[in-house]
């Protein structure tokens, strides 16, 4: 096995949207210079709250307007600073898309974007859904997307992001998600996939917290004789094209899945790769299908569009008996 | 001492001249704010042409971003780059877009085009000097059109939120977008009673063209919060057949215009 996940022991929950804030109270506590910006939306309990109180005049608030946020965010590091701005995720891509592709991007600036309540995990229905956004950050040159799948990744992509140059996307998804990794003892790299579970049979490309119900589909579909590889795709721009087409003729079997859209997300960004490398093999997107969402639990939304482990082994198993 | 309106009828003829060749570009909203923009490069603003990038120096937004061609020649003028690179406007690969590039254009401290996003990069550029304790101060030139978009009002609270009195806006106040008067269009008077209500000290300027009057209203800023000095324009000023008229928000002239409207600057193809 490439690196130690969780897979085969018990489950630790642990949550990526307070792990950002607390690698930020780190940081600033080793003295890193940054500044923070924010919306509106960081309760004072939570790390990210504590570092807006620890660090009142490099932290602003500005207020539920995010649009001049990022517009704000990109003039401070115009100006030279290291910018983190968290932006509750489903009032980002579409509310400040204009910030993100004309400051943001077409200026190459050292802003952080950290989406929280990305995909459906907000619950709430489809107006606090954010299943487009990396749809659109595809198509803008420039942004690095990343999308942690545990607390221990996130931090370590807040901390790898000091030393990266231009613009970057940390999206966050679900909170109190189990880890993938079972440690902090493996190599990562920004624009590098992690194969998570070797597979000779199926190759499942995810990414996000979805990337633990991908193992656990495995797991379930061991039962089945099936040999079900994961890969933990945390960047979705740069894409990691080689390790796509690698893993996917290994196994000729290949199912992306995401908390997003079906369309133009980490499915589409696979099937043009391998579409354009001649790959012949069975293909599948898992995600939100064209319709606005059921509305429900986050859990039971996944459920209801099969985007966790029943589900994945569901759709697994059918693609095989064909 | 340098003669300012020398200067500024330098700069029209620069305008002109680019959008003539390019066939392209925002002829009445650049020569507007001729007068602004030459007293800031000329007199006011801490730059230096020969290190655009220097972080002492003050900053310039320009949110009505298609004015560029009033930017370029300024900043042609001042020395940022030769004045023979304005024939180059709107052409593929010149440093000198459509709209400005800080990428690639020297002295360009913030792209532009989408109206409204500039007025929010100018405040985030001054909370940057208040946090780092500078000196420098920011400048931003907005169109009255512009005001129209609803990020301007969400920055202007912000601006005096954190008391960014290291930010002075520009409104170039001269009553006329692509489709009309702004007051038929939609109106957004009154903007003076507006920037009020945002907590800003609001500088009235009567006439938009004349170096002391805005000299003497940039001697009126408060220190606190933030200034806005709203000038009244005239769009296509200098030019007679484009003066206050609309249809030359856009549009490019001919070989003939072209003529005529430099030898009104007294100047020459």
């Amino acid at each position: 096995m490439a690196v130690q996940t969780t897979f085969d022991f018990d489950q630790m929950l642990s949550s990526a949207k307070e792990a950002y804030g607390e690698e930020l109270l780190k940081m600033a506590e080793e003295g890193f210079d940054f500044v923070f910006t924010y919306s509106d939306n960081v309760a004072p309990s939570t790390a990210a709250g504590k570092l807006t109180q620890n660090y009142p005049e490099r932290c602003f608030n500005f207020g539920i307007a995010e649009p001049n946020q990022v517009g704000a965010s990109a003039g401070l590091a115009l100006a030279g600073e290291i910018v983190f701005a968290q932006v509750f995720g489903p009032f980002l891509p579409l509310r400040a898309a204009d910030q993100i592709h004309t400051d943001i991007a077409y200026n190459d600036v050292n802003v952080r974007l950290i989406g929280t309540h990305s995909g459906v995990t907000a619950g709430g229905g489809p107006t606090h859904n954010d299943i487009a956004d990396l749809a659109l950050y595809r198509a803008i040159p420039n942004l690095t997307v990343v999308v942690p799948a545990d607390a221990g990744q996130c931090r370590k992509i807040i901390r790898a992001s000091m030393e990266y140059d231009g613009p970057m996307i940390i999206r966050i998804d679900r909170a109190g998600s189990p880890n993938v990794y079972a440690d902090d003892n493996y190599e990562f790299t920004i624009g590098k996939a992690i194969e998570t579970i070797e597979g000779t049979d199926v190759t499942i490309i995810s990414t996000g917290s979805c990337i633990y119900e991908c193992m656990m589909a495995s797991k379930e579909l061991q039962k089945d004789g099936l040999s079900v590889g994961v890969i933990d795709m945390h960047t979705i721009k740069p894409l990691d094209k080689n390790a796509i087409v690698k893993y996917s003729n290994k196994t000729g079997v290949v199912v992306t899945v995401e908390d997003h859209s079906i369309n133009g997300g980490l499915g589409g960004a696979v099937a043009e790769t391998l579409c354009e490398a001649g790959f012949c093999g069975k293909f599948k997107r898992i995600g939100m299908p064209d319709e606005f969402a059921v509305l429900g639990d986050p859990d039971e939304v996944y459920k209801y569009y099969g985007v966790e482990r029943v589900g994945i082994a569901k759709t697994i198993r059918k693609m095989m008996s064909k | 001492m340098v003669d300012l309106k020398v200067i500024a009828t330098n700069i029209r003829q620069g305008i002109i001249k680019q959008i003539s060749n390019a066939a392209s570009g925002h002829p009445g909203g650049s020569l507007s704010g001729v007068e602004i923009l030459t007293l800031l490069y000329f007199e006011v603003m801490k730059v230096d042409p020969k290190n655009p990038k220097d972080p002492k120096s003050d900053r310039f937004v320009l949110s009505k971003g298609h004015a560029s061609p009033l930017l370029y020649a300024t900043l042609a003028e001042r020395g940022y780059f030769d004045k023979s690179e304005l024939l180059t406007f709107r052409m593929i690969n010149s440093k000198l877009q459509g709209h400005p590039d800080m990428k690639h254009t020297p002295g360009v401290d913030m792209s532009t085009g989408s109206l409204g996003q500039g007025l929010s990069a100018a405040v985030g550029m001054a909370m940057a000097g208040k946090l780092d304790k500078k000196d420098s101060k920011v400048y931003a030139l907005l169109g009255d059109g512009e005001l129209q978009e609803g990020i301007i009002w969400e920055a202007a609270m912000s601006a005096s939120h954190y008391n960014l009195d290291n930010l002075v806006a520009f409104v170039d106040y001269n009553g006329l977008q692509i489709d009309g008067r702004c007051c038929d269009v939609m109106g957004s008077d009154p903007i003076d009673a507006k920037f009020e209500a945002f907590n800003w000290n609001v500088i009235s300027i009567s006439n938009g063209h004349d170096f002391d009057e805005i000299r003497e209203g940039l001697s009126n800023i408060v220190k606190g919060k933030p200034n806005v000095l709203i000038c009244k324009t005239i769009k296509g000023k200098g030019v007679s057949f484009m003066e206050d008229q609309v249809g030359w928000h856009g549009s490019a002239p001919n070989e003939e215009q072209t003529k005529q409207a430099l030898a009104e600057l007294g100047g020459t193809l």
